[in-house]
């Protein structure tokens, strides 16, 4: 239903005129979306096609639109000389475990907001309001330092472990555990059931739509996640893609345009796709959470 | 929506057996039980929340009242207390308040520009089209899931000096600037960047708020008259408020941490002109300087802070 459809009594002959001023307006929609709608995918477009050109034609003033002679040369760069095959495998493990670690921690943690009574629980909700409000930029000096003094610095556990239970996470269990009646989690306490086996054989069995929802915002966060993996990896062999690649860009390579926007694209591409096969989940979490 | 009905149907469940003693004492007997199993349930964030949240934030509260640098790291309490020293060389040093200014032009000027944007595009598609809505929802959105940096990589490539949009510009006889090397135009350049990446967040969000609008009080504008912009105007904008105030706050959250596009695309430079805060912060911590970092990291939190304060608000209004 939009707003444009005419209901039967305002259709009268007087708002023929309407009607045909309304048609011409949504077909000056079209095509303003479909101009802007181009424009707004070009840069992406570009750097695709710009990753297929060779170096020379890279460099040619004017710059070409389709590529004469196409190449893989820049993307073989990145998988025998730069170490692509490592920095995909971190950015994919780290990825992977947080998710994981969000799925588990952040559901128990919902549970137990949502369905248990216990002392101190305002005082928990509000951690979980303090986390959601402190941004990166104001933490990573102290935790580069804490995390120093234990050890982890340059190790999967510095880039995984402050990460494992997001703050909108933990937000979006609560909420739809909240909404599971008590009367199910009442009878199987009445069956004798213990709160462990309430949560995982009842609970979370009902929860398939956050978590999907929780995996796809916490894969999107890490994946994209920069300042602090930038601070923790300190050698190439822990670097995530977006960090590889923001170093050779600013690097004695700066203008390597071939290889930088190869490089782009094998940080782009998996997300993307992901993206356009799960477009539901990853629109909701945008929706429902109100928050990025 | 859920919160309350599960609440009153809690409340209908508990009245139905009022007041029977021995169930209340086992009541209570169970949630001192269930209490120590909430905690379990909850042991994992406590921990993540002490080691990464609550003990950095007073760590670096401590710092900030500290000469602690980057030598200091093996042997914390070593250190010596230099009071305000900190904050007084912070807004003694003119690129720190630049950086401030920076930062505070690119919220005010990409908030207005990213809200007009989404909600131009979110009234097109909610109200403007029939088909193709889902496409162009795709199409809009897709640069919020791409990685910053790849794009900060693939907007330099964009505007080098004799790049797509300058040579794109020439066509029309226009002599482009060069856009990141120049002082007045690489800050621009990097807002329309941010723009770009952010306006599919809050266009869905817009939607959403879009399609709570009741059709009848479109219908009734119309029988009195009201045209179309005469309906988004009296009618949408209103009622929208709550929303976009939602989407300022949130975004804003992220425009102030600003800090991948200055890194990639122009390293804070032309002369300090993309400076942003959390850049400054970046390069003190760079060259070791953790308790000059750590104070400038606790005055941008404080602004963040009272801007997430008004998300919350927000947020629970929409509620």
């Amino acid at each position: 239903m939009t707003a444009l459809t005419t209901t039967p009594k305002a259709r009268t002959k007087k708002n023929a005129g309407v009607v045909r001023r309304r048609a011409t307006l949504r077909m000056f929609t079209y095509l303003g979306l479909g101009v802007v709608g181009i424009l707004w995918i070009l840069p992406l477009i570009w750097m695709v096609l710009g990753s297929l050109k060779t170096q020379a034609e890279i460099l040619a003033k004017p710059p070409t639109w389709w590529p004469r002679e196409f190449t893989l040369e820049n993307f073989v760069k990145w998988f025998q000389e730069l170490n692509f095959g490592q920095f995909f495998t971190n950015s994919v493990v780290v990825a992977i475990l947080t998710v994981l670690g969000n799925i588990v921690f952040c559901s128990m943690l919902g549970y137990a907001l949502a369905k248990m009574e216990f002392r101190g629980k305002k005082i928990l909700f509000g951690a979980v309001m303090v986390t959601l409000m402190v941004p990166s930029v104001a933490l990573f000096v102290p935790m580069f330092v804490i995390v120093s003094k234990i050890g982890l610095v340059n190790t999967y556990g510095a880039l995984i472990l402050p990460f494992l239970t997001q703050p909108i996470g933990v937000f979006l269990m609560r909420q739809f555990i909240m909404g599971i009646p008590d009367e199910i989690i009442e009878a199987a306490r009445i069956d004798g059931a213990g709160e462990f086996r309430i949560f995982s054989r009842v609970v979370m069995p009902l929860c398939g739509a956050p978590v999907a929802t929780l995996s796809i915002i916490t894969f999107l966060f890490s994946w994209n996640n920069f300042l602090w993996p930038l601070v923790a990896a300190q050698s190439q062999d822990m670097y995530t893609l977006p960090v590889a690649l923001s170093l050779y860009s600013t690097g004695q390579n700066s203008t390597d345009y071939g290889v930088l926007l190869a490089g782009s694209v094998l940080v782009i591409a998996p997300i993307v796709i992901l993206f356009l096969l799960l477009q539901r989940y990853f629109i909701q979490g945008v929706a429902t959470t109100g928050l990025k | 929506m859920t919160t309350t009905v599960s609440e009153s149907a809690g409340a209908i469940a508990r009245s139905g057996r009022p007041g029977r003693p021995d169930m209340r004492k086992r009541k209570s007997a169970r949630t001192g039980r269930q209490g120590l199993i909430a905690w379990l349930f909850a042991l994992p964030f406590v921990l993540v929340f002490l080691v990464f949240m609550a003990i950095p934030l007073l760590a670096s509260f401590a710092m900030s009242f500290t000469d602690f640098t980057a030598r200091d790291v093996q042997s914390p309490l070593d250190v010596s207390v230099v009071g305000f020293d900190q904050y007084v060389a912070l807004f003694s040093d003119t690129r720190f308040l630049k950086s401030l200014g920076v930062t505070g032009t690119f919220v005010l000027f990409g908030i207005p520009i990213t809200i007009a944007i989404a909600l131009l595009l979110a009234v097109a598609l909610n109200n403007g089209i029939r088909h193709l809505k889902a496409f162009y929802r795709a199409l809009f959105y897709v640069p919020v899931v791409t990685s910053i940096v790849a794009v900060s990589v693939v907007w330099r490539y964009l505007l080098q000096n004799d790049g797509l949009v300058n040579s794109t510009l020439a066509w029309f006889g226009i002599q482009g600037p060069n856009w990141l090397h120049d002082t007045q135009w690489a800050l621009p350049a990097l807002i329309v960047m941010a723009t770009w990446r952010n306006v599919g967040t809050l266009m869905v969000i817009f939607i959403a708020g879009l399609q709570s609008v009741p059709e009848e009080l479109y219908e009734a504008g119309e029988l009195d008259g009201a045209g179309t912009f005469r309906k988004f105007w009296s009618i949408t904008l209103p009622l929208l408020r709550p929303t976009l105030l939602l989407g300022a706050v949130l975004i804003s959250v992220g425009y102030l941490q600003f800090f991948e596009e200055s890194f990639v695309m122009t390293q804070g430079g032309p002369l300090d002109s993309t400076l942003s805060t959390a850049y400054y912060i970046y390069e003190k911590f760079g060259f070791g300087n953790y308790g000059l970092a750590s104070a400038a990291s606790y005055v941008l939190f404080v602004v963040i802070a009272i801007a997430s304060l008004f998300q919350f608000r927000a947020l629970r209004s929409k509620d």
